[in-house]
């Protein structure tokens, strides 16, 4: 059998080819800062666990300039995430009917980001409330 | 277990891409202000007590079911959901995955979900 010789599109930085490629890829990018906040917040748990002098330190630490830089980036990968998480909510959830008819696209993004304003709003309050 | 040939092979996409889902969302919906709040606005005395967040108040707040619960569901999906989402552009990016990749992310989640629980409930 002869070895079939069919052209291969060459797939090296293909995030560059577009900006949709590349807005895509910091959008994936984001996956690193939700993971670095459940690891800010799972050593804080851990470290209250050990007791009241490690649980300061870690409160403390939370105050130094490089955490404040850290959680600069993370705070953006947050707001880019939850962005273009409802973004493409059009496409991530089944077709929304209602008086038999599609929902336009544009209505459910902007319910998502009104739902997260409002949840913004909501934890703020209940963190004020509990944390004073 | 089944030991018919014909036995359908079960995808374990579902539950993976549902823990992927609902750590979206959660993140999308209160992550933005959860980090305002621990990395910035507490931190810094912005509208908040220096005592916020202090030993003695986060001692009060485990007290209760609830923010337990809470702490281990917000970590748990948040790391399900980053975790996920590495593995898939993993692959975009052209690493061939793996069964070792894949169990070595999924893994990673369960881990630190587990930890979150197992210091939660180590907490009287």
């Amino acid at each position: 059998m002869t070895a079939r010789n069919t052209y291969k599109r060459p797939m090296t930085n293909w995030w560059k080819r577009l900006p949709f490629y590349t807005r895509y890829l910091w959008r994936e990018a984001t996956c690193f800062a939700v993971i670095a906040y459940a690891l800010v917040l799972l050593t804080g748990l851990w470290r209250f666990t050990q007791g009241q002098e490690a649980f300061n330190a870690w409160r403390a630490a939370l105050s130094s300039s490089p955490s404040l830089l850290l959680h600069t980036v993370i705070l953006w990968g947050f707001i880019f995430h939850s962005w273009t998480w409802f973004e493409v909510m059009p496409k991530t959830i089944p077709f929304v009917r209602m008086g038999g008819k599609r929902v336009p696209d544009a209505v459910i993004v902007r319910g998502g980001v009104v739902a997260a304003l409002g949840a913004t709003v909501v934890v703020l309050g209940l963190a004020y409330w509990a944390l004073k | 277990m089944s030991t018919s040939m014909n036995a359908p092979k079960r995808a374990n996409k579902p539950p993976f891409w549902a823990l992927f889902g609902g750590g979206g969302m959660l993140s999308a919906l209160i992550g933005p202000a959860l980090v305002l709040i621990t990395g910035f606005l507490v931190p810094a005395g912005m509208g908040f007590s220096p005592e916020a967040m202090g030993y003695a108040q986060v001692q009060v707040l485990m007290g209760s079911v609830l923010f337990k619960l809470a702490l281990v569901v917000v970590i748990g999906l948040f790391l399900f959901h980053g975790f996920h989402r590495l593995y898939h552009t993993l692959h975009d990016l052209g690493v061939h995955i793996t069964p070792a990749i894949k169990a070595l992310c999924h893994g990673l989640a369960a881990l630190g979900t587990l930890a979150a629980l197992y210091l939660v409930l180590s907490v009287r």
